[in-house]
């Protein structure tokens, strides 16, 4: 598309878009707000980038190898934090181990495993849209 | 040693990603070896504690019962959990050569990936005492199961997946809808908890509706007649690997949800006394044995007919069910193992064919036996097993079945339980004959040779195990009385 409007309006609004995501994402356990949501935000901005300059552009800036790293490890990551604690001689997912005071292990554990959820989330999206938006264009992994 | 009851389920789940992650198809597959045979040890030593010590109730994040989720083992979960893991053990070998040369080198991590997803779905919804639980790793697994069906070389493959994923969301969405009636009459999801304030309420339609809904889903995953029509074809044009272990594990954790929604969460003298539940089982069963029997002999594919020969024996594993009564529910209990190891080693043998001729279609066997003598002679001695000829694992489970249907009187079903293995005779017979009798039309052009040893040994590791459980039935009947008791016994 070469509507200068909206090429202009997608570069200002992206930074943004982008900011709001990790507020959502770290704000998450006071607010409104998580992993899931942050992720789908993130993965907005991307998708608004593909959309307006092209599904070329975009798998230049994010390629979708990274991306498909990027969804294991998020799951790894949850599924991590649970080993951990199970190390440490709680349960699977028991937070309250990962820290000397159980309130702490609390936090640190819900915002590890929410980062997780944020980044298997927004790399999922982006994948599901690169699959969508590549249809018929020739495979050029 | 608790937290094996959660580990069991993280293995395949944790393993997956790691496949996507390093991106190396040798690798994935050694991963997958590895961890399936993991899990393997991990679900015996589940076994071995249960059966010491009754059952574990494992509460993650430490949270207690009704709020958290729980993870609850008991006789029933640990023989179930057994059947996926030993077949997950054999299969992931096998699945090595298979794989190669049907799945394109690019895509292997991703199959394996979705393998072990589909495991760890599977081990998922047999360990937890959460239904909502169930509910999330049915959708973990029967994703995965829709991507890996997908992926056979056969166009067809996408449209018959595409059959499956429309019955399978209905039949998700069914179980779903269940789910949230119980929950909005209870206020709970904990299976237990829900066992303990259902009888309140039972008289009400909307727990009898959602009942019915459970049922209805159910029945659609675990292919009962005539909810069947999804299966054939998913097995047909799927790669070998996946046929295999779905046939094998997948149907079997359906039937396992039954029992676990019949029996444990609404309770025995409800859904059979109250509400007609062996009425609609028995002859849905009995109709799916002969229809499935029948459809089996007409089929020229082979992998085929096999599919439809598993339509007949949910059938069987349906049956016991629908008998409640120690000896018919023991029947239905083993019958989940043992035609798990008899269906692997069949599409095994069938997936050995299918790598050295590329064809599964019957007039292709020709004359095979001589060339592939050990994988005929495994196909013989599974068939063998289906048919329930003595001193086989198959002939353990219909013992059963026809003991329990004496007991009850019900001539009728001993006489289509005799007429269901006279009807696999025919099946089975129908392909050694052609294979052994018959002579192949062009010898001299093509040398066909036998398979290679990598899938020869798992198939033969399944042969013997249908003829050692056929011989030494302890572990296999013992753990499915106890588990029939247990069940029958949950709510009186």
């Amino acid at each position: 598309m070469n509507h200068t409007l909206l090429r202009t309006m997608t570069q200002l609004l992206i930074a943004p878009i982008m900011v709001f995501a990790l507020y959502v994402q770290f704000h998450g356990d006071f607010g409104p707000g998580g992993g899931f949501q942050a992720g789908v935000i993130f993965a907005a901005a991307v998708i608004l980038y593909g959309i307006v300059f092209g599904i070329r552009a975009a798998k230049k800036a994010i390629p979708d190898g990274i991306l498909r790293a990027m969804a294991a490890f998020g799951v790894l990551l949850y599924g991590g934090v649970g080993v951990a604690t199970m190390l440490l001689g709680g349960r699977y997912l028991e937070y309250g181990v990962l820290a000397h005071d159980p309130v702490h292990g609390q936090h640190y554990g819900i915002i590890l495993v929410e980062l997780g959820v944020g980044i298997a989330v927004a790399s999922v999206m982006i994948l599901i849209f690169y699959a969508f938006a590549s249809r018929g264009e020739p495979d050029d992994r | 040693m608790d937290n094996l009851a959660v580990i069991q389920v993280l293995l395949p789940l944790l393993s997956a990603p790691l496949c996507l992650l390093f991106n190396k198809a040798r690798l994935a597959w050694m991963i997958a070896v590895v961890v399936s045979w993991a899990a393997l040890f991990v679900s015996l030593s589940l076994l071995v504690m249960v059966n010491d010590n009754g059952p574990i109730i494992y509460e993650q994040g430490g949270w207690p019962a009704p709020i958290g989720i729980v993870y609850h083992v008991d006789i029933l979960t640990a023989f179930v959990l057994l059947i996926v893991t030993s077949i997950a053990a054999v299969v992931m070998p096998y699945a090595g050569k298979s794989v190669e040369k049907e799945i394109p080198v690019s895509k292997q991590p991703a199959f394996f990936s979705a393998l072990l997803l589909c495991m760890a779905g599977l081990l998922g919804i047999v360990s937890t005492g959460d239904a909502f639980n169930v509910f999330v790793f049915l959708e973990i697994s029967s994703l995965a199961t829709y991507a890996l069906l997908s992926q056979g070389k056969d166009r067809r493959s996408l449209t018959s997946t595409f059959q499956y994923l429309i019955m399978g969301t209905i039949g998700g969405t069914f179980i779903l809808i269940g789910i949230g009636l119980i929950y909005m009459k209870t206020g709970t999801l904990n299976m237990a908890d829900l066992a303990d304030r259902l009888p309140a309420v039972f008289d009400s339609r909307t727990v009898h509706a959602s009942f019915a809904f459970l049922t209805v889903g159910i029945c659609l995953k675990l292919a009962l007649f005539p909810l069947h029509l999804w299966l054939p074809n998913a097995y047909t044009y799927a790669p070998s690997v996946v046929t295999i272990f779905v046939a094998a594990t997948s149907t079997k954790v359906a039937v396992y949800m039954l029992l676990r929604f019949s029996f444990t969460v609404f309770g025995v003298d409800l859904v059979f006394a109250k509400l007609p539940l062996t009425e609609v089982l028995l002859p849905l069963a009995i109709v799916g044995i002969l229809v499935g029997s029948l459809a089996a002999i007409k089929q020229s594919n082979i992998k085929r007919m096999l599919a439809y020969s598993s339509v007949a024996q949910i059938g069987y594993m349906i049956l016991g069910i629908s008998f409640v009564s120690a000896s018919g529910l023991t029947g239905g209990i083993l019958h989940l193992f043992n035609h798990a190891i008899i269906k692997a080693a069949l599409f095994m043998a069938l997936g050995a064919v299918a790598y050295q001729i590329g064809s599964t279609h019957i007039d292709a066997l020709k004359g095979l036996a001589k060339k592939m003598p050990w994988t005929f002679a495994g196909f013989a001695i599974g068939g063998l097993s289906i048919i329930g000829v003595p001193l086989t694992a198959g002939f353990v489970s219909k013992w059963y079945l026809v003991l329990a249907a004496i007991e009850k009187e019900w001539w009728i079903v001993v006489a289509v339980l005799l007429v269901g293995s006279l009807l696999a005779v025919i099946y089975i017979w129908r392909v050694v004959e052609v294979a052994y009798f018959q002579t192949a039309d062009d010898e001299s052009d093509i040398q066909v040779k036998e398979a290679p040893l990598q899938l020869l040994i798992p198939l033969w590791i399944l042969v013997i195990a249908n003829i050692y459980f056929g011989i030494n039935t302890s572990l296999t009947v013992e753990s499915a009385s106890s588990a029939a008791t247990m069940l029958l016994g949950a709510n009186s």
